[in-house]
C-alpha cells in the first residue's frame, strides 16, 4: 500500500517538474490587451509573429471596463504582463512603478510627435499607438433630407455649412419640430446616463469647457500641462456645457427622465437603425455601427461634426483629436523579456505584415512615421478624422481630459449630470459639485 | 482503531486545512495587514499605519452614507424576509393539494445567480416605471424598494424551506393536544409553532441578516449606486473605493476590515439573542 502511495508521489512530482521544464524553454511575452473589440485580431497577430520568429506572445485582454482591475491582480503574478498599457499622465501616476524607460528604443523613434509620449524627466514611459478624433456623428441621409424641405427655418443647405453653435441649435431645434416629416425619433441618440455609461458626457464632452478653460493660462505649452497643475478650477465655461447637453437631452429620442437607463450601446443602435440623425461618439464607434444587425447608415452618409459649444471663433474648432491609449512595458520582468516585448511591438509598427494588420484589422491612425500615405486606415470615420485633421485653417481641440485628476472625479460629474437631467440637481449644483470634487480629487 | 485514528490525523486533516490556508487564512492576514499600507498591487505596499482608516470616515460620506442605507436595508429585508417565508411555511406543511409543487416553485429563485437576477428585475421595474416616465435610477427609494423586492423574491424560498424542516419536526400529538385543549389555530402558532422553530429561526436569521449585508452583486446589477451613490451598499462601497481610484487600494482595504469586524459582530450578537431563546430538546 505505501509502495503505491510513493510510487504515485513520486511520479506526479516528476510529472510537474516535467512541465515546468517545458514551459520555461521557449521565450514567451505577455501582451494585456485593452481593446476587447479588437482581441481575436490580435491572437491573429501572435499566431503569426510566433510561426516568424519563434517568440510566443500571450494576449490576454480584460473585459470592457475592467482593464485596471486585471491588470492589478495580473501585474502581481509571477508571470506578470510584459506589456500593458496606461491611460496618460494620471495613469502614469499610478503604474509608475512598472514602467520601463523607453527613450532608447526604436519604437520612440519611430513616433510621429514626440510630445505625444509620456515623459519624466529624460525618461520617456508610454507611447501612443493610436489617435482617436470624436465629435458629432451625424447621417448624411438623413441631414440632406431635412435640407430639401421647403420649410426650414435655417437658410443653410448643408450639415457641412454649421460652424457654430448657433447654427446647430437653430437646425436641431427645427428637425426636431419635423422629425415626424424626416422619420425620425429624435435628432439626438439617447444621452446614455446608466452607470459607467457616461464617459461620453463627463469625460468627453467634459473635455471642451475645460480646453478652453486651461488653453487661457499661458504659462504652460499645452492645455494637458496646464489641466495637470491646476489644483482648482472655474469651470469657466459650465454654461456652454449646459447649452450643448440642453441641446442633447432636449432634442433626443428618449425622454428625459429614461436617460438613466440608456447605455451606449443603446444610443449607438438607435443611430445605425436611422431613429435619430446624430450622436456623440467616436472613430472607434464604427464597428458598432456597421455590425448592429439591421443597420441602415451606409458608410459613404457617415459624417462628423465638431461638437460646437458657443465659444467665440469655434467656426475653426475641428474635431477632439488624442489617444488614451499608450503602450508601457513592464520594468519588473527580466530583460530578455523586456527586450522581447519591444521587438514585437516595432514588428507590428513597421513591418509590412505588422502594418497591413494595423491598417487593415486593428483599423488604427497609428501616429507613427513608418506608415506611407496610401496606408492610412479605410473605414469611413478614421477617413473623417484624418480629414478634418488636415483641413486647412481648423484647429483640433486637445484630449486635455487626459490632466482630469481621477476616475472618481469624472463619477461625481456624471452622477450630478444624471441627477440634473432628472431636475433633482439644479445646474448651480452641478457646478459646484464639479468643482468641489476637482478640487478634493487633487488634494489627495 | 483510535490509535491508527490518531496516526493518520494529519493524512486526514492536511488536504482540508491546507485548502482552508490559501482560500481563507493567508488573504485574510494578508487583507488585514494590507489595510494599514499604501499598495498598487498586493506584492508591493508600504506601510502607513492608520491612515486609510482614517480616510474611510473622513475624505467623504461615502461610507457613512453606505452604511446607514446597508443598515436600512437589512432591517427591511430580515423582518419581510422571515416573516413572509413563515406565513408560506405555515401555509405549505397544512397538505394542501400541489404542496410540493409550490414547494419547489418558491425555492428555484434561490438558485438563480444574484447578476443575472439584477439585470432580470431591473428590466422589470423599469418596464414598470417607465409608465411613469422614471427609471430605477430617478430616486434612492426605487432603488432601495427595488433591492428589497429582489431579495426577498430571492430568499423567501430558501427560509421556506428551513421552517418547514422546522415545522414538520413538531410532534403531532403536541399540536392536537393543543387543539382538545381549545387552542385556537394563533394560538397554536404562537404557543407552539414558534417556540418549537426556534432554532430555525436562528439559522434563518443569521442567514438574512448576513446575506443583507453582504449584498453585493444584485446591488451591483440593480442600480449599481445610481443615483450619486445614494443606493450603494457597504460592498459596493467597497469595491468603488479599491478599483475606483488610484492608490485607494488601502483605504478599500480598510472598509474591507471594518465591515468585517461588523458583520462578524452583529452576526455573534444575533446568534447569542435567539440561542436563548430556544427551547431545550
Amino acid at each position: 500500500m505505501k509502495k503505491i502511495l510513493a510510487f504515485v508521489l513520486i511520479a506526479t512530482l516528476a510529472f510537474s517538474m516535467a512541465a515546468c521544464a517545458t514551459s520555461s524553454g521557449t521565450m514567451e511575452i505577455y501582451f494585456l490587451n485593452f481593446k476587447p473589440e479588437i482581441a481575436e485580431v490580435y491572437d491573429k497577430i501572435a499566431a503569426d509573429y510566433e510561426k516568424e520568429t519563434g517568440v510566443k506572445v500571450r494576449v490576454v485582454t480584460a473585459a470592457s471596463g475592467t482593464y485596471e482591475t486585471t491588470l492589478k491582480s495580473e501585474i502581481a503574478k509571477k508571470d506578470a504582463p510584459t506589456i500593458f498599457q496606461i491611460n496618460g499622465p494620471v495613469g502614469f501616476q499610478e503604474w509608475k512603478d512598472y514602467c520601463a524607460d523607453l527613450k532608447n528604443t526604436k519604437l520612440y523613434s519611430y513616433l510621429s510627435d514626440k510630445s505625444l509620449a509620456i515623459t519624466e524627466g529624460d525618461g520617456v514611459y508610454g507611447i501612443p499607438y493610436v489617435v482617436e478624433g470624436y465629435g458629432i456623428i451625424y447621417n448624411n441621409a438623413i441631414m440632406e433630407k431635412y435640407f430639401a424641405l421647403s420649410d426650414k427655418a435655417v437658410n443653410i443647405s448643408s450639415a457641412e455649412e454649421i460652424r457654430n453653435f448657433e447654427t446647430l441649435k437653430a437646425v436641431v431645434e427645427d428637425m426636431t419640430a419635423k422629425k415626424d416629416v424626416l422619420g425620425i425619433e429624435g435628432v439626438f441618440a439617447s444621452t446614455s446616463l446608466n452607470q459607467g455609461e457616461q464617459w461620453r458626457w463627463q469625460t468627453h464632452l467634459a473635455n471642451l469647457p475645460f480646453y478652453y478653460e486651461f488653453k487661457e493660462n499661458k504659462n504652460y505649452c499645452n492645455t494637458v500641462l496646464a489641466g495637470l497643475a491646476a489644483n482648482e478650477i472655474e469651470f469657466k465655461y459650465a454654461n456652454n456645457f449646459k447649452n450643448i447637453f440642453d441641446l442633447y437631452i432636449e432634442n433626443s429620442c428618449t425622454p428625459k427622465n429614461l436617460l438613466g437607463s440608456k447605455s451606449v450601446n443603446d444610443s449607438m443602435a438607435e443611430f445605425a437603425l436611422g431613429k435619430v440623425a446624430m450622436v456623440q461618439n467616436g472613430n472607434w464607434a464604427w464597428s458598432q455601427i456597421a455590425g448592429t444587425e439591421g443597420n441602415v447608415v451606409k458608410a459613404e452618409d457617415i459624417k462628423f461634426l465638431p461638437i460646437y459649444i458657443g465659444m467665440p471663433g469655434e467656426e475653426n474648432q475641428g474635431l477632439c483629436i488624442g489617444t488614451e491609449n499608450y503602450f508601457a512595458i513592464n520594468s519588473k520582468v527580466s530583460k530578455e523579456k523586456q527586450e522581447a516585448s519591444i521587438a514585437f511591438l516595432e514588428w507590428l509598427f513597421s513591418s509590412e505584415k505588422g502594418k497591413s494588420y494595423v491598417k487593415n484589422e486593428l483599423g488604427f491612425i497609428a501616429p507613427f512615421n513608418t506608415f506611407e500615405e496610401n496606408e492610412k486606415p479605410t473605414d469611413p470615420l478614421a477617413k473623417e478624422v484624418l480629414a478634418w485633421m488636415e483641413k486647412d485653417g481648423v484647429t483640433s481641440v486637445a484630449w486635455t481630459f487626459a490632466a482630469f485628476p481621477s476616475e472618481e472625479f469624472k463619477n461625481y460629474f456624471g452622477d450630478a449630470l444624471l441627477e440634473y437631467t432628472q431636475d433633482s440637481k439644479t445646474w448651480d449644483d452641478v457646478v459646484n459639485v464639479v468643482k468641489d470634487s476637482w478640487k478634493s480629487e487633487k488634494a489627495k | 482503531m483510535q490509535k491508527s485514528l490518531a496516526k493518520h490525523f494529519p493524512l486526514f486533516v492536511a488536504p482540508t486545512l491546507i485548502a482552508f490556508l490559501i482560500s481563507f487564512l493567508i488573504p485574510f492576514v494578508m487583507g488585514v495587514y494590507l489595510s494599514f499600507t499604501e499598495f498598487t498591487t498586493v506584492v508591493d505596499a508600504k506601510w502607513v499605519g492608520i491612515d486609510n482608516y482614517v480616510k474611510a470616515f473622513t475624505a467623504n460620506t461615502d461610507f457613512i452614507n453606505a452604511l446607514w442605507f446597508t443598515v436600512k436595508f437589512a432591517v427591511v429585508s430580515v423582518v419581510s424576509i422571515n416573516f413572509f417565508a413563515f406565513i408560506t411555511a405555515v401555509i405549505l406543511t397544512r397538505g394542501i393539494r400541489g404542496t410540493n409543487f409550490f414547494r419547489t416553485v418558491f425555492f428555484m429563485p434561490n438558485l438563480i445567480g444574484g447578476i443575472v437576477l439584477g439585470y432580470i428585475w431591473q428590466i422589470i421595474i423599469n418596464g414598470y416605471l417607465y409608465k411613469y416616465q422614471v427609471t430605477l435610477t430617478y430616486d434612492a427609494k426605487y432603488g432601495f424598494w427595488g433591492l428589497v423586492i429582489l431579495m426577498n423574491w430571492q430568499l423567501i424560498g430558501y427560509m421556506m424551506v428551513i421552517y418547514i424542516a422546522g415545522i414538520q419536526n413538531i410532534p403531532n400529538d403536541l399540536i392536537d393536544a393543543a387543539k382538545v385543549d381549545g387552542a385556537g389555530p394563533l394560538q397554536i402558532i404562537r404557543h407552539i409553532i414558534i417556540p418549537s422553530v426556534m432554532p430555525a429561526i436562528t439559522i434563518c436569521l443569521f442567514l438574512t441578516l448576513t446575506n443583507s449585508f453582504r449584498l453585493f452583486d444584485q446591488n451591483l446589477a440593480l442600480t449599481n449606486g445610481a443615483p450619486a451613490r445614494k443606493t450603494a451598499m457597504l460592498a459596493l462601497d467597497i469595491y468603488n473605493t479599491f478599483y475606483g481610484r488610484n492608490n485607494w487600494e488601502g483605504v478599500g482595504q480598510a472598509k474591507a476590515v471594518i465591515f468585517f469586524v461588523l458583520v462578524a459582530t452583529i452576526a455573534y450578537l444575533q446568534l447569542k439573542l435567539t440561542r436563548s431563546k430556544e427551547v431545550e430538546g
